[in-house]
């Protein structure tokens, strides 16, 4: 039996036909549309490695059916840059240096742009940490991590303003 | 993950019907119950998703002041209205402090009720288990359980629930609107949760079948809101699981409280309304003396479980705390930290 | 810094420029953030099938049985690999060929000797079917009673520790000078198995074409796994390609080839197509290796006046029933601190658990945190400040060996560190601080070192005849910022600006490299990246120097130097000419040169050599709950030379953060009936979170070492934890008055027993 899932993924709107509801989000995108930037860390929505965001929300596509998802639009790190032209928090993420194996790196990042939309964080960097602790670094880039993204959070609400 | 035969119902009667199978589960957004399934520790047949049933993601605030908040309701969301977090500021700081954002954006707060123990050897197939296959013993009674249960615990399971929210809930009266074969029902949500006894395996009051369709809070909890916190011990300072943790709303009328609510967390397998302590706490000045009476009287029966009795005097440490957080008053904004002790005190990390 | 930086004795490598020690941001760091960075398990070659592992729920016995057909009944499930039926190894997997190769596991038998063992691997051709062939095996085993804990069975003494030293140490006789000792502290402390729990999981994608095998798979030894698995596989090490351009994390735990990556090879030819076998978070715990739980005691001894006059470091470590690790905690003890006489010994037990490995600062991570802990007590004992203690017993000279040191600028670190941090206004007496909300305030500190080391490695440089250049080296980028670091010392070393350098790694095809570990590949790899450069400037100025045509004709090799991609002569710098013109008159395509690094025997000899640092931290407690928060961490290191202090940063505040798991978070628990590890996860193996911790501030002060190799590197990759484990603990002693000596300190430690 194959089920039919319609999404939006990155913008491409795509109709799917899944032959098994157990496939996560998570493994829908890596091991059938090849979207690998969304990484695997733990599987169990225990690290923050697969974050991605559905309808504009920061979830973990480790614990989330495709089949369940009919009709969301889903961005990866894939889709987060226009061409060439980096989010303001890649961007800061290299300005930062808020990485260094880089693996947990697509799930802070998409999990920086979810809280900066959120906008409960602000500019208070305590709210940040609390705001990023679902994303496991074993790195541990996290002094960077909270830099990198006040300073987005900066450009972007700048932008925003600017275009408000 | 097994095989299951997946279902996706159009509305609630028809999912009521698709779960009576055996072996149906229902799944919402699925945070916990998929976590389960990749761990082997529950292998449903079939799997009724009702995440789609917008009938359930409303938050209604009523004429006569009751809140009714749909099963479906993210955690997120609810702990973000504005209204509701302005009314019921524990229950929001409770939502706040529990798992990450990233899973607060999918789970529903009637899965939240639902949630399983995060006991090891619940999780752990290979491990001896009560719960999870009745008669095969607890394995925890002997092993690694320092951070089980203390209270209503029995020889057969010493789990806890690990739910941030319902214990709020439970201090606040909180009511489950339940549908089911059988028809529509409501229970108080400290009615829900099942102590072990000789049947860890029943959990919940809940029929096979039953579903829960929404959470209500009733109008005379709002009368707590300006002096309500809810406080969590744990080992890392977010994204954990509590060791302890409590739920304080009083009603202070010139220094001196009126009415208390107060519930705990990680003690045992549900959440743990104190009525003794509630009862000695009103009509008391708002103070230290008041407090400790109270968190004596709330863990009287407590006994360790195992290597855990340092819940004990944390657990009572953790009343006083709370309640002087609430006598001190709801903080104005949301605490950077929800519901961690460094959050506590005014002026600390806010 | 001068404008012209002399990177070594070496005329030629006198250049305008250099990216050495500039913070670049790191060159690798577009490709991960924007997700194209490719990892091992991102790769899906054409008519690939996925594995998975089974593995064992006991830790001892046998399996007696596996639902074979049960799995191969689920739709999509291809094959089912068992000790039955796998493909044949030309090499013993229990042999042992050298010290490097551990003996694992690849279904040679139905023994177990550790939970989650693999014991089959299934192979399907979606990712769904395999995880659930791999459940419906249900086995069946024959369990024997598992040998868990540092007290079971009877302990040894192992025949060598960590890198092969000597498992007992004497240097003067410490069971007298501490009998004859004014202050005497006898103390035990307890650290538990570490795991790695590198973000991304143990992965191999492996396909064969004919008798070549091509394999993407994190290894931070590229070259000593080819060898390995050429031997098992029985095929020329030439014939053997492993992509690793990228690790998610290595901490060790990629350093040496695991089981589970032959099973992923061992899969593909059973099933002749592509295979990918990713480990699930929780098998990671059993056969990837991790860190040997620790019981140390410490006997310090002192004269009135605060000065040590023995330490005597006994440490109990475990290995596994079938293989030799041995976690050299208390190795610190030879080199921090001056005490007459220095004492270490060990003992070991076996237990059934996978076999202990490296995990970042082995030995040293879980010895400094003993070491620290325990000279802060003896501090105490003395009535001193622990900084004054610790300045009161620098060691001048490495104290174990009576070694000179190559450098040590560790009291530049104490004295700018607490400077920074302001130790000086500290009470003695613990429990005395509190902030106005009433919290607890403990400050710690602890003195953090490492070893200074090389290993071997090569590295080949070419230019070309447009003036550009490549170097190669098998080298490793694990998220330390080897792409960025080699890049800035190949530039440097070409005397090219670095956009004009293309510098290849990750690949066994390259030049060997070594291992990336022990914080030696920056030095190892940057010395033959420096040498290889200047072989290449040699042929060049010798192809110049010696062609009428050029206007160095006559110069002599001394005579010229390289800049900007030019060869000047040094008595006129106006005459000279472009790498391009050389070779374009020569009528070459490009000139190439090759270089090592290793460490120079002599050097060693008359040396010793260690980084140093002083790390310090503050921590809030709450009196009644016991709850600890690291609000304030400052690290102070000396390092030699830095290359790109944005990396070195980083890296230095992740090692720190070790530390602070080390003090507060981490520890796996195993049931000691079975085996089994309780908290296989990253939902209850706590590592720190965001919200742990505060804003650290790191610095480097100046360090010049001439003789650790010619660029004066000492490495940073693991120096970071050392100290900072123990400046937090010694913050929570100070904070609350407990003295927790078994680790992570735990809630339950510091909540009062009565309200």
């Amino acid at each position: 039996m194959n089920w039919t899932v319609r999404l939006t993924v990155n913008g491409e709107p795509r109709t799917l036909a899944l032959d098994d509801p157990r496939v996560t989000l998570l493994d829908l995108l890596r091991e059938r549309l090849h979207l690998t930037g969304t990484k695997k860390g733990c599987d169990r929505g225990q690290c923050g490695a697969c974050t991605v965001l559905v309808d504009g929300r920061r979830i973990n596509s480790c614990l989330t059916l495709a089949v369940s998802l009919d009709g969301a639009a889903i961005t990866t790190i894939e889709g987060l840059a226009q061409g060439d032209q980096l989010h303001p928090v890649q961007e800061a993420f290299i300005a930062h240096d808020a990485l260094q194996c880089g693996f947990c790196t697509p799930g802070q990042i998409m999990s920086a742009v979810g809280l900066i939309s959120e906008g409960h964080a602000g500019d208070d960097p305590e709210r940040v940490r609390e705001g990023m602790s679902g994303n496991l670094c074993r790195c541990s880039a996290y002094v960077g991590i909270v830099e990198a993204v006040l300073d987005a959070q900066d450009k972007l609400t700048g932008k925003t303003e600017r275009a408000a | 993950m097994n095989r299951f035969d997946y279902v996706k119902p159009a509305s609630v009667a028809e999912a009521i019907a698709a779960a009576s199978a055996p072996g149906a589960a229902y799944l919402a957004s699925g945070t916990n119950l998929l976590d389960l399934m990749k761990g082997n520790v529950v292998r449903p047949a079939r799997l009724v998703d009702i995440s789609h049933l917008t009938e359930l993601t409303r938050i209604e605030h009523r004429e006569n002041g009751d809140v009714r908040i749909g099963a479906l309701v993210r955690n997120a969301d609810l702990a973000c209205d504005q209204s509701f977090a302005r009314d019921f500021p524990a229950i929001a700081e409770a939502l706040l402090s529990g798992a990450s954002a990233q899973l607060r954006n999918a789970a529903t707060v009637g899965g939240n009720l639902l949630q399983r123990t995060r006991c090891a050897y619940f999780f752990d197939p290979a491990s001896g288990c009560n719960k999870r296959t009745p008669g095969a013993g607890c394995d925890a009674r002997e092993g690694d359980n320092h951070q089980h249960a203390v209270l209503g615990w029995s020889e057969a399971c010493i789990a806890t629930n690990p739910s941030d929210f319902c214990v709020p809930l439970a201090a606040f009266d909180a009511v489950v609107e339940i549908e089911g074969p059988a028809g529509r029902r409501e229970i108080a949500l400290e009615a829900l949760h099942l102590l072990p006894g000789s049947t860890p395996e029943r959990e919940t009051v809940l029929d096979p079948g039953e579903i829960i369709v929404a959470i209500r809070l009733p109008a005379e909890a709002r009368a707590f809101a300006r002096h309500a916190r809810y406080l969590k011990v744990r080992e890392r300072n977010s994204y954990a699981f509590a060791v302890v943790s409590a739920a304080a709303g009083l009603v202070i009328e010139n220094g001196t409280i009126s009415h208390a609510r107060l519930a705990l967390g990680g003690v045992a397998a549900k959440p743990w309304r104190a009525r003794e302590a509630e009862a000695l706490l009103a009509g008391q000045p708002a103070g230290p003396s008041a407090f400790q009476q109270a968190a004596a009287a709330a863990l009287r029966d407590a006994r360790p479980s195992g290597d855990n009795a340092h819940k004990i005097p944390l657990a009572r440490s953790l009343i006083v705390r709370a309640l002087a957080a609430a006598a001190q008053g709801t903080p104005s904004r949301m605490p950077a930290l929800p519901a961690s002790p460094f959050s506590s005190v005014p002026g600390v990390h806010q | 810094m001068t404008p012209e930086l002399n990177l070594s004795r070496d005329p030629a490598h006198l250049r305008h420029g250099s990216t050495i020690g500039q913070p670049l941001s790191r060159i690798d760091g577009l490709a991960k953030v924007t997700g194209r960075a490719r990892y091992a398990a991102d790769n899906n070659p054409s008519g690939m099938l996925y594995a998975v592992l089974a593995v064992s729920s006991i830790a001892r016995g046998r399996v007696v049985s596996l639902d074979v057909d049960a799995a191969k009944a689920h739709p999509g499930v291809v094959a089912v690999m068992t000790s039955a039926n796998r493909p044949p190894l030309q090499a013993d997997p229990d042999g042992k060929p050298n010290p490097f190769a551990f003996r694992f596991e690849a279904l040679q038998n139905d023994r177990v000797r550790y939970a989650n063992q693999p014991i089959a691997v299934v192979i399907a051709e979606s990712l769904e079917a395999a995880t659930e062939g791999a459940a419906l095996l249900a086995p069946r085993y024959q369990a024997e009673p598992a040998r868990i804990g540092l007290d079971t069975g009877e302990a040894y003494v192992p025949p060598v520790v960590g890198m092969g030293f000597p498992a007992e140490s004497h240097h003067g006789d410490a069971a007298a000078a501490l009998a004859g000792s004014d202050k005497r502290i006898t103390a035990t402390y307890e650290t538990p198995a570490h795991y790695h729990n590198a973000m991304e999981p143990h992965a191999i994608v492996a396909e064969w074409q004919g008798d070549r095998l091509i394999i993407d798979t994190p290894t931070q030894g590229l070259v000593m796994m080819r060898a390995r698995l050429a031997e098992l596989f029985g095929i020329a090490p030439e014939n053997i390609l492993i992509r690793s351009p990228y690790l998610g994390g290595g901490f060790g735990g990629k350093g040496l080839m695991a089981g589970a990556q032959v099973l992923g090879i061992l899969a593909a030819k059973l099933v002749d197509r592509p295979v990918k076998l990713v480990a699930r978070r929780e098998q990671l715990y059993g056969p990837f290796g991790h860190r040997s739980p620790t019981r140390q005691t410490l006997k310090l001894g002192a004269n009135a006046a605060g000065q040590l006059s023995a330490i005597h470091h006994h440490a109990r470590i475990a290995t596994s029933s079938f293989e030799d690790f041995y976690e050299a905690a208390a190795h610190v003890t030879h080199t921090l601190y001056a005490a007459p006489a220095i004492s270490t010994t060990y003992d070991a037990v076996r237990m059934d658990t996978g076999t202990p490995l490296f995990v970042r600062a082995p030995g040293i991570a879980p010895g400094s945190i003993a070491l620290e802990s325990a000279v802060d007590e003896m501090a105490e004992a003395c009535g001193l400040d622990p900084l004054a203690f610790r300045v009161k017993n620098y060691a001048e000279v490495e104290p174990a060996t009576g070694k000179p040191f190559s450098s040590k600028a560790l009291r530049d670190c104490y004295t700018q560190g607490a400077e920074r941090f302001g130790w000086w206004e500290r009470p003695l007496k613990p429990r005395t601080m509190r902030d106005k909300d009433g919290f607890l305030v403990g400050w710690g500190m602890g003195t953090a070192t490492f070893h200074a080391l090389m290993f071997a490695g090569q590295a080949r440089a070419v230019i070309r005849r447009n003036g550009s250049g490549v170097v190669e080296s098998g080298a490793h980028d694990m998220g330390q910022g080897a792409w960025t670091a080699f890049a800035q010392i190949a530039a440097d070393a070409l005397a090219l600006d670095l956009d004009q350098v293309t510098f290849k790694a990750g690949t066994s095809d390259l030049p060997d490299a070594g291992i990336a570990g022990g914080s030696a590949h920056t030095a190892t790899v940057g010395t033959a990246i420096h040498n290889a450069g200047a072989a290449v400037i040699t042929k060049l100025a010798e192809l110049a120097t010696s062609d009428q045509r050029s206007p160095l004709f006559g110069a002599g090799n001394a005579g010229v130097i390289a800049r900007n991609g030019r060869l000047l002569r040094r008595d006129d710098e106006g005459r000279g000419e472009s790498y391009a013109e050389i070779l374009a008159r020569a009528g070459l395509d490009e000139v190439e040169g090759s270089g090592a690094g290793m460490p120079d025997p002599a050097a060693n000899e008359h040396y010793a050599m260690h980084s140093h640092g002083a790390v310090f931290a503050e921590v809030k407690v709450d009196p009644d709950l016991g709850q600890v928060r690291v609000t304030r961490m400052i690290g102070a290191f000396a390092a030699g030379r830095i290359i790109n202090p944005k990396l070195v940063r980083s890296q230095l505040i992740g090692g720190m953060i070790w530390g602070v798991s080390l003090a507060l978070h981490e520890e796996a628990i195993i049931d000691h009936r079975s085996g089994r590890i309780m908290n296989a996860n990253l939902g209850e193996y706590h590592v720190p979170v965001n919200a742990d911790i505060p804003a650290i501030e790191t610095f480097t002060v100046n360090e010049h070492d001439p003789f650790v190799n010619p660029l004066g590197i000492k490495g940073v990759g693991e120096i970071g934890i050392t100290g900072s484990a123990g400046a937090v603990a010694n913050a929570v002693a100070h904070a609350t008055g407990i003295r927790v000596r078994r680790f992570p300190v735990r809630i339950s430690d510091l909540v009062p027993p009565v309200s």
